[in-house]
């Protein structure tokens, strides 16, 4: 270190480090502020009943987000329905089974990799893997096999091609690691006394974590997969190459129908030159706030209601 | 499943697994479902080796179109599939697009991001922190294609307003006069993206530097700026760095804000107020359907997905290194 500094200095200097937290500190809220409020101003006029309600359309005042809505409804179950289930069980095996081997290491180490992927590179993934499924049914717009009714609940095509299914599932491949990661803290955080409390019982392995170590970390995971689902909901880069529609008037009636999801609209009403379209990404981008607030809210609510400390 | 943790206790749970079953069935089951969840688990081994296998084939499939070869790839320094006639892949003006803004981001968000986090760990009252906590956990969460609205609409008609102060900077043939697209705005825009994960990653590691450590600096003498500055940002400096290379390559990766905001052309320049085209950008605009499936541009945008990948795979392999290797136990 330097040489000693006389008290009035360094006084002063813990009072202006205190000043450069505060300014910082301001700047990062001042900037979610201007967000919130330039976009409120902007969409607020073209957001009503009609907006929610009207498909897609040449004309601004016409268009509406009934489509992408449920388009983002679709895609976002299936992504949920997949990552939840294969996510959770991962953390499972990683923290409660598996031994601390070279294997066990290495897939750990694979899925912080993984969480490291840009999005779109996932989206890479599920053009070749989903939607043309590596082109083992040919590669033209026919070729392929179908199951049951296009126009019934029921109907499946092989390769899946841009359908609410592939857009889905190559959702799920980006939240994955998410949902894995985020499920492992959760169950770290529960005491090892209580696993042991059961093993002492004689229960299994797997009796254990079932009746004892997953009911009590379940609001740690679920707060950790609403927040990935709320990942899930914004994310627009990888829909982009899988190929979701963006000019489409009706909305997925089962698992190979075209889809276009909400962020993917604002992204295209953003792209258009008329400023008609601009006011109306502005409104779809409010909806979409709402609906991750919500998420958000019930994350936040899961984790001061339910999450009680245990010892 | 309902119960609450609340009411568990070790007698209600024991009861609830049902009339004590034969050993035999118990063990069969326990099999079962371990070899499921592993399967699970090995699902993450078979999307990275699907990834790798993928990005190689098709990377392989460009370089043999006639006109394309690996010393161009890295060699030219111009990037013109879809205009010109005469079509050049040179990677490093999409990268250098990536560098410009990424640093734009970086040198905003870094510093921002840090003193942000030092002020919650280290100074901010809980009430305080009951404030900002939530505030950017809401920047997080925000999608990135409203932050490229934001910067198309709101920071690029912002800049415009200072082209008239700006006369005459730069040179002649790259003046620093803001478009309708331009570096500054993307880059601004992804800095506040990526500001929330320095600040609350940055945050973790400086609170799990133990009290002692700010009780023994405090108690030499040293101003709360001391403690914090010299005593506890170097105790966590490991994890401080690796949330600033998972942030920088979250916005090398990211892709929304500057296929609306940093526009679609490719070149080598400095210059912030200029268009630029990013990796992420150029793959946006080929995927979103500028280039018929099977041309030489289709393609292209697998290799640039893997040039990508590596500058990404390469920066969180270093982070978690140095987390491994630069980690300061303490207790």
């Amino acid at each position: 270190m330097a040489a000693p500094r006389s008290a009035a200095t360094r006084l002063f200097q813990n009072r202006a480090f205190l000043w450069l937290c505060l300014l910082a500190t301001n700047l990062a809220v001042l900037a979610l502020a201007i967000l919130l409020v330039s976009i409120l101003w902007q969409g607020w006029g073209s957001l009503d009943w009609d907006f929610l309600k009207s498909t897609a359309s040449r004309k601004p005042e016409n268009a509406g987000i009934i489509v992408p809505l449920w388009g983002s409804v679709w895609v976002c179950a299936i992504c949920g329905l997949v990552a939840l289930p294969l996510g959770v069980g991962t953390a499972i095996y990683l923290e409660e089974f598996a031994r601390r081997t070279r294997f066990t290491r290495f897939v750990q180490t694979n899925i912080l990799n993984l969480a490291g992927v840009p999005s779109i590179v996932y989206g890479i993934l599920g053009l070749t893997a989903f939607a043309r499924m590596f082109g083992a049914f040919g590669t033209g717009a026919d070729t392929g096999v179908e199951f049951g009714d296009p126009e019934g609940l029921f109907y499946l095509r092989l390769p899946f091609g841009s359908s609410v299914l592939a857009g889905g599932l190559t959702l799920m491949l980006v939240i994955l690691p998410i949902v894995i990661i985020s499920t492992q803290e959760a169950l770290r955080a529960i005491p090892p006394s209580l696993r042991a409390g059961a093993l002492a019982l004689g229960a299994t392995t797997w009796q254990t974590v079932w009746g004892m170590t997953l009911p009590a970390a379940i609001p740690g995971i679920m707060t950790g997969s609403i927040l990935a689902m709320s990942r899930a909901i914004g994310e627009s880069a990888p829909l982009l190459v899988v190929g979701s529609a963006l000019f489409i008037l009706a909305t997925p009636n089962n698992l190979m129908s075209d889809f276009s999801v909400l962020p993917l609209q604002i992204f295209n009403w953003a792209q258009r030159p008329q400023a008609g379209f601009h006011d109306l990404a502005a409104s779809a981008i409010i909806v979409q706030l709402v609906v991750l607030l919500a998420f958000n809210g019930v994350a936040v609510f899961i984790r001061q209601r339910l999450q009680k400390p245990l010892q | 499943m309902t119960t609450a943790p609340s009411n568990l206790t070790p007698m209600t749970d024991l009861t609830r697994l049902g009339r004590p079953k034969s050993v035999t069935i118990r063990k069969i089951r326990e099999r079962l479902i371990v070899g499921s969840l592993a399967v699970a688990a090995t699902f993450s081994i078979f999307v990275t080796t699907t990834i790798l296998v993928v990005l190689a084939k098709e990377t392989i499939l460009f370089f043999q179109f006639p006109d394309v070869s690996l010393g161009e790839f890295f060699g030219s320094l111009e990037w013109n599939p879809l205009l010109g006639a005469e079509k050049h892949f040179g990677i490093w003006p999409l990268v250098s697009g990536t560098l410009l803004v990424t640093v734009i981001a970086a040198s905003l968000a870094l510093p921002l991001g840090l003193i942000t986090a030092i002020y919650l760990s280290e100074y901010a009252t809980p009430r305080v922190r009951a404030v900002l906590k939530p505030a950017l956990e809401i920047l997080a969460g925000i999608p990135t294609v409203v932050y490229g609205f934001f910067a198309l609409m709101f920071i690029t008609p912002a800049l415009q307003k200072l082209n008239p102060m700006l006369e005459g900077v730069g040179t002649p043939e790259s003046p620093v006069s803001f478009g309708g697209y331009n570096a500054l705005s993307a880059g601004v825009a992804m800095g506040i993206m990526i500001l929330p994960i320095v600040c609350s990653l940055s945050e973790d590691a400086l609170r799990a530097v133990p009290r002692s450590l700010r009780d023994g600096a405090f108690a030499l003498g040293g101003t709360r700026f001391d403690v914090s500055v010299k005593v506890v940002v170097p105790a966590a400096l490991s994890g401080i760095v690796a949330a600033f290379l998972l942030a920088i390559s979250r916005a090398i990766g990211e892709t929304m804000i500057v296929a609306l905001a940093a526009g679609g052309m490719a070149r080598l320049t400095a210059n912030p107020a200029a268009e630029v085209q990013t990796m992420t950008g150029y793959m946006a605009q080929i995927f979103g359907g500028d280039a018929p499936a099977g041309s030489v541009e289709y393609q292209s945008s697998y290799a640039v997905g893997a040039t990508l990948f590596c500058i990404t795979f390469i920066l969180t392999m270093i982070g978690q290194y140095i987390l491994r290797r630069f980690r300061e136990e303490y207790d």
